[in-house]
C-alpha cells in the first residue's frame, strides 16, 4: 500500500476481476434472488385470489346460506342446473349483452372519431385530450351517484337541457325511473365514462402509422376515403381490438356504476349479471347459488382474459 | 379533392381541416366535462338553489354544503338560539342562520382517513411487491414465466363481486372483516398484478449492461438491484404507485361488501350522505368534489403514462 507502479495496478485490477464471482457468491445466488422476489407476490395472490376461488367452487355444490347456522348440504350440480334453466337469469344475461353491445358500439364510434380528429394536431390538442380523458379516471361508483342528481326529472340539468332542445316537458320523463329509458341510461353513462379509453388507445394506433405509407398512397393518388379504408383502419385495428376486448370484459362485469345509478331497477330492467350476483349473495344470502353463478362468470372472464393477453402480447410485438 | 395539387407536405393537414377538427373536439370536451363542472358548482349552492327549477347556473356561492358535510346539526327553536352566545366561527354562523346548532363533527373525516390509510397502505405494499416481482421476471429465467404472468393478470380481471362471497367468508373467519388491514391486503392483491405488468415494462427498458458492469465490479445481485436498477426505475415506480393509489381510492364493490363502518372508505359512504327531508345535494356534491379533486390532479400529472397504465404496459407511445 505504498507506491503503486503501473504493473501492480494492473495486477490489482486483474485480481478484482477474478474475485468478482467470489463476491457474488457471498450474496445470494441469482436463482435464490429470483424466487425471493417473485414468491411474496405469488403467495399473496394465492391467498387472496386462488384460495377463495377454490372455496367458491366447493360452495357452488352446496346449498349453503351464509347467514344461517348449520353445515352446508351437498347438492351436486343443482345450483348450476337452477341457474342455466332459470329464465330470469337468461333475461339478465340478455340485459348485460344489450348493455355491453351498445356501450362498445358507441365507444368505438365516438372514440375512434375523436382520435382521428385529435390526430389532426390542431393547436391546444394535448390540453383538450387531457380534459377528455378525465371521466375514465374517476370512481365508477361516485360517477353513478352524481349522475342520479343530473338525471333528476324536476331539478336535474339533463332533463332541462333535453327539454330545452326538443320541447319535451323536462318533468315528463325519468331517465332512471322509466322502464324503457333506464337500459339506455346505463349505456349513456358508461359511454361517457369509457369513450376516452378507446380514444386514447386508438390515438396510439394512429400515431404508430408511419407517414411514408400515406406519402406513397398520395403518390398513387388514393382518395382520402380509400386511404382510411386500406391504411388507417387496418393499422389501427389491433389497437382497437385491444380496447374493445378490455371494455367488453369491463362492462360485462360492471357493478359499481349500475348499482348506484339504477341498482338494477326499475324492477329488474337494468339488472346486469353482477347485480343478480350481488342480490343472490348479499340480499337473499343464497351463498351456494351465488357461488355457482360466480364460477360461471369466472370461466367466462378467464376465457376472455386469455384472448385479451394474447392480443396484448401480439400488439406488444408489433 | 385529392386531384388538386397539394403544396403542403403530406403529413400536415390543411388549416381548415385542422380548425374544424379542433372545434369538434373542443365541443365534445366541453359537453363531456359539463357534468363535472355542474357537480363542482352544486357543492357551492345553498340547498334551495340546488333544487331550484329551472336549474340555476348563476347563484350566490356558499360554503353551506361543506359545513353540512363535516358537521352533525340539530334543529333548535328560534328562542333557544337567540339565548346562545354569538357564533364564534364562520361555519357556526352559517348553521345558526338556518336555526340549527352544530352538535359535533360528522363521520366523513373518519371515512376520508380510511380512504387515505387504505389507499396509501395498499399502494406502498403493492408497489414494493410489484417492483421485486417485476425485476425477477425481467432479469431471470423463471420457469413458466409466461404462464405466471398470465395468471397474475387474470387475477386482475376477476370481477370483485364474484370473489366477494368467498372472501367475505374467509375474512369473517380470520377476523379481517371490516378492518383496515383486511382492505389493505385485498387492494394490494388487486393492485400487485397491475404493478408487476407495468413495472416489468419499465424495467425491461433499463439496459442490462448497467447491472452486469456492477456485478463485475463486485456488487452482489441485491446491491446491483438497489443501487443501479432502482434509481433508474424511479419514474416508472412513481407512475405505477399513482395508478395503484387511484384504484384503491376509487374502489367501491369490495369495500361495500366487506366493511360496515370501521374500515369504510368514501365511495360507499357518499351515497348515504342524506340531509333531513330528502338528499342534501350540496353536501353530496361537496363530498364528491373533494373526493374527485385529487384524481383530477393525478390524471394531469400522469398524462404521459396513462396509455401504459390502461394497457398494462403493452402500448407505450
Amino acid at each position: 500500500m505504498t507506491v503503486t507502479n503501473p504493473a501492480t495496478g494492473l495486477a490489482e485490477r486483474a485480481a478484482r476481476r477474478t474475485t468478482a464471482p467470489l463476491a457474488r457468491r457471498a450474496g445470494l445466488s441469482d436463482r435464490a434472488v429470483a424466487w425471493l422476489f417473485i414468491l411474496p407476490t405469488m403467495l399473496l395472490l394465492l391467498a387472496i385470489n386462488i384460495f377463495p376461488l377454490i372455496w367458491a367452487i366447493r360452495l357452488s355444490f352446496t346449498g349453503l346460506m351464509a347467514n344461517l347456522p348449520g353445515a352446508a348440504r351437498f347438492v351436486g350440480l343443482d345450483n348450476y342446473v337452477d341457474i342455466l334453466t332459470d329464465e330470469d337469469v337468461w333475461a339478465n344475461f340478455q340485459i348485460t349483452a344489450h348493455f355491453v353491445f351498445w356501450t362498445i358500439a358507441l365507444q368505438v364510434l365516438i372514440g375512434l372519431g375523436l382520435a382521428l380528429l385529435i390526430n389532426q394536431k390542431f393547436r391546444g390538442h394535448s390540453f383538450w385530450t387531457t380534459v377528455i380523458l378525465l371521466p375514465m379516471m374517476l370512481s365508477p361508483a361516485v360517477v353513478g351517484n352524481f349522475w342520479t342528481l343530473l338525471f333528476q326529472p324536476q331539478i336535474g340539468p339533463f332533463n332541462y337541457v333535453v327539454g330545452f332542445l326538443t320541447g319535451v316537458a323536462p318533468s315528463s320523463f325519468s331517465m332512471i325511473g322509466s322502464v324503457t329509458l333506464a337500459p339506455w341510461t346505463i349505456v349513456l353513462v358508461n359511454t361517457w365514462m369509457w369513450t376516452p379509453y378507446v380514444m386514447l388507445i386508438c390515438l396510439a394506433g394512429l400515431r404508430s402509422i408511419p407517414d411514408y405509407i400515406y406519402e406513397a398512397a398520395e403518390v398513387d393518388r388514393a382518395s382520402p376515403l380509400r386511404q382510411f379504408w386500406s391504411i388507417t383502419l387496418p393499422m389501427v385495428m389491433p389497437f382497437l381490438m385491444l380496447a374493445v376486448l378490455f371494455q367488453a370484459i369491463q362492462s360485462f362485469v360492471m357493478f359499481d356504476m349500475v348499482n348506484l345509478l339504477t341498482s338494477g331497477g326499475p324492477g329488474s330492467v337494468t339488472e346486469t349479471v353482477s347485480i343478480t350476483l350481488k342480490r343472490a349473495a348479499f340480499e337473499k344470502w343464497e351463498t351456494g347459488y351465488a357461488s355457482a353463478l360466480a364460477v360461471i362468470l369466472f370461466v367466462t372472464i378467464f376465457g376472455a382474459a386469455n384472448v385479451y393477453v394474447r392480443a396484448l402480447n401480439w400488439v406488444k410485438q408489433q | 379533392m385529392s386531384d388538386a395539387p397539394t403544396p403542403r407536405p403530406f403529413s400536415e393537414p390543411s388549416p381548415l381541416a385542422r380548425g374544424l377538427a379542433g372545434a369538434a373536439v373542443v365541443l365534445y370536451a366541453v359537453i363531456a366535462i359539463l357534468p363535472l363542472l355542474w357537480i363542482g358548482a352544486t357543492a357551492f349552492k345553498s340547498q334551495s338553489d340546488a333544487i331550484a327549477y329551472p336549474p340555476k347556473i348563476f347563484f350566490t356561492p356558499t360554503l353551506g354544503g361543506f359545513v353540512d358535510l363535516f358537521t352533525v346539526q340539530t334543529h333548535q327553536s328560534h328562542d333557544f338560539i337567540a339565548k346562545l352566545p354569538a357564533p364564534q366561527t364562520w361555519y357556526e354562523k352559517i348553521v345558526r342562520d338556518r336555526d340549527m346548532v352544530i352538535a359535533g363533527p360528522s363521520r366523513v373525516v373518519e371515512r376520508f382517513l380510511n380512504s387515505l390509510i387504505i389507499g396509501f397502505g395498499s399502494t406502498i405494499l403493492a408497489t414494493f411487491l410489484g417492483t421485486l416481482a417485476a425485476y425477477g421476471f425481467s432479469r431471470f429465467r423463471v420457469p413458466f414465466a409466461d404462464d405466471l404472468m398470465f395468471f397474475i393478470l387474470s387475477t386482475r380481471m376477476m370481477p370483485p363481486i364474484a370473489v366477494a362471497v368467498p372472501i367475505y367468508m374467509m375474512y369473517r373467519w380470520l377476523g379481517l372483516y371490516d378492518t383496515r388491514i383486511g382492505m389493505i391486503l385485498l387492494y394490494t392483491a388487486v393492485n400487485v398484478s397491475l404493478a408487476v405488468w407495468l413495472l416489468k415494462g419499465f424495467i425491461d427498458e433499463i439496459p442490462r449492461e448497467y447491472e452486469e458492469a456492477a456485478l463485475v465490479d463486485g456488487y452482489t445481485r441485491m446491491q446491483a438491484f438497489r443501487k443501479v436498477v432502482l434509481p433508474q426505475a424511479v419514474t416508472g415506480i412513481a407512475a405505477t404507485a399513482i395508478f395503484c393509489l387511484i384504484f384503491s381510492w376509487n374502489e367501491y364493490a369490495f369495500n361495500l361488501l366487506l366493511t360496515s363502518s370501521d374500515a369504510q372508505t368514501m365511495p360507499p359512504f357518499i351515497p348515504f350522505i342524506i340531509g333531513e327531508g330528502g338528499q342534501n345535494w350540496p353536501a353530496v356534491a361537496a363530498a364528491t368534489t373533494l373526493f374527485l379533486l385529487p384524481i383530477v390532479i393525478f390524471t394531469i400529472a400522469l398524462r404521459k403514462h396513462l396509455l401504459r397504465g390502461i394497457t398494462f404496459g403493452a402500448v407505450r407511445k
